[in-house]
């Protein structure tokens, strides 16, 4: 535990350190909502919905990409030695569920400002944002992890993950349907559920499988 | 491997599935009054076992990639390839099966179903898996990341399989408000048709064996020359 929350305060301090990732990601969330809003204007609550999950996914890829491959060979040889695999990616997983909420809650701002505001029931709506942002975040910090490791970038990420992240855009959309109207959709809580579930087994496969992507 | 009795078991099986699923007599309650089948309630026969091929297939992929981490030895990342890969023509025929029949009983060739959703994900997934292995040159390495992508990709499609018909409507059996399993038709099947099913399931699972094993005999040959 104790090595783990060293591993996330590094991250922390590199990020404040260097500001790239933050900025760039927030820069990249702002400039495609406004690309948005110019062509599309105010959407209706449907189109409103679909676009931001699938906006979050892009986001989510981006911000995540750099998380592995920002580390050098001989940096991976040293966090091994004083650390552990299992230590490492669970402080990844942490550390990019923190900061896809983050992304995630200010693209909602700006989609709030910009796209108009179907929302008939904000505060639900914002707790899904958070569960969605950690949702997408634990996949695609895996597969960053492989996609490093093949030393290639976020096109190949995107290609090993859109197929694999379907299950939980749907679940998100579903669940996200109910924040537009004061309707109460039976099996919402199933909903949740599931995809809670869903989280807690990519959790456990990245914890088996990560030790594999490390040793070389 | 010498062994040959399963293969003439195959054509044997498959003989049978194609003769008797073009003779049977359909239940004339399915297929003519409840539904608008008609003869082409015969696909089941063919359409359904390439499920079987496919999924049975993956998961023997899935366990040769298990047993590559658990012991790194080359001979193993060429079986789950090789069987990933016959895993994917089969499910490529699946989805050219389900398309024709759909055309004709739903109307229309793709109409979103769930199932189709699933079984062009599981397409996607796949095809990913090759694209990632052709992305290392080094050997080693491509076995092992291959292999956690395997696993990875695996245990999350299965649940999502699982959990996607129930959720929403559905033209397949089984799915919301209607039913059965989403798993096969189960009780929809009479007797006769069982008679027809379960060899033709296993005959094209075989058959799907075959040509994995035949792949593998080539890819082991040319692995040896290579070493030698």
């Amino acid at each position: 535990m104790k090595h783990i929350l060293a591993l996330v305060k590094k991250d922390l301090l590199l990020e404040i350190r260097q500001q790239y990732t933050f900025y760039g990601i927030l820069l990249y969330v702002a400039s495609t909502i406004f690309v948005l809003y110019l062509a599309m204007n105010q959407p209706e609550e449907k189109v409103w919905n679909g676009l931001f999950w699938m906006i979050q996914l892009f986001i989510c890829v981006n911000a995540v990409a750099k998380s592995f491959l920002q580390e050098s060979q001989g940096r991976m040889l040293y966090f091994y030695t004083v650390a552990g695999a299992r230590d490492f990616i669970l402080s990844k997983l942490l550390f990019n569920a923190g900061l896809m909420i983050l992304m995630s809650l200010v693209s909602l701002l700006l989609f709030q400002l910009l796209m108009g505001n179907p929302l008939q029931n904000p505060f639900r709506f914002v707790g899904f944002v958070c569960l969605g942002g950690c949702s997408l975040s634990l996949v695609f910090t895996f597969l960053a992890a492989i996609a490093a490791r093949a030393r290639q970038g976020a096109a190949l990420m995107a290609i090993l993950g859109f197929p694999l992240i379907i299950p939980q855009v749907l679940l998100l959309m579903r669940m996200s349907n109910t924040a537009f109207a004061d309707v109460i959709q039976a099996g919402l809580l199933q909903i949740i559920l599931l995809l809670v579930a869903l989280d807690i087994l990519v959790i456990v496969l990245a914890i088996i499988l990560f030790p594999f992507l490390w040793k070389d | 491997m010498r062994q040959y009795w399963w293969k003439i078991l195959t054509i044997i099986l498959l003989l049978y599935t194609f003769i008797a699923g073009l003779l049977v007599p359909l239940p004339h309650e399915t297929a003519y009054v409840n539904s608008n089948l008609y003869e082409s309630m015969r696909n089941f026969f063919f359409h359904v076992p390439m499920w079987f091929g496919q999924l049975g297939l993956i998961t023997v992929s899935l366990v040769y990639s298990i047993k590559y981490l658990r012991k790194p030895d080359p001979v193993y990342d060429i079986y789950a390839t090789e069987f990933a890969r016959t895993g994917t023509v089969f499910g490529i025929l699946g989805l050219i099966t389900g398309a024709i029949w759909a055309n004709y009983t739903w109307g229309a060739a793709w109409s979103n179903d769930p199932k189709q959703i699933g079984a062009a994900i599981a397409l996607l997934i796949y095809v990913a898996y090759f694209v990632l292995r052709n992305s290392m040159p080094d050997i080693d390495k491509r076995s092992r990341v291959a292999a956690v992508y395997n696993i990875f990709a695996y245990f999350i499609y299965i649940p999502m399989i699982l959990i996607l018909p129930r959720l929403t409507e559905s033209l397949h059996p089984g799915g919301k408000g209607s039913e059965g399993n989403p798993g096969m038709g189960g009780n929809s099947l009479d007797a006769t048709l069982k008679l027809v099913f379960w060899p033709g399931v296993l005959g094209w699972t075989l058959l799907a064996t075959w040509i994995s094993t035949l792949r593998l005999r080539v890819r082991l040959l040319e692995e040896k020359k290579h070493t030698a």
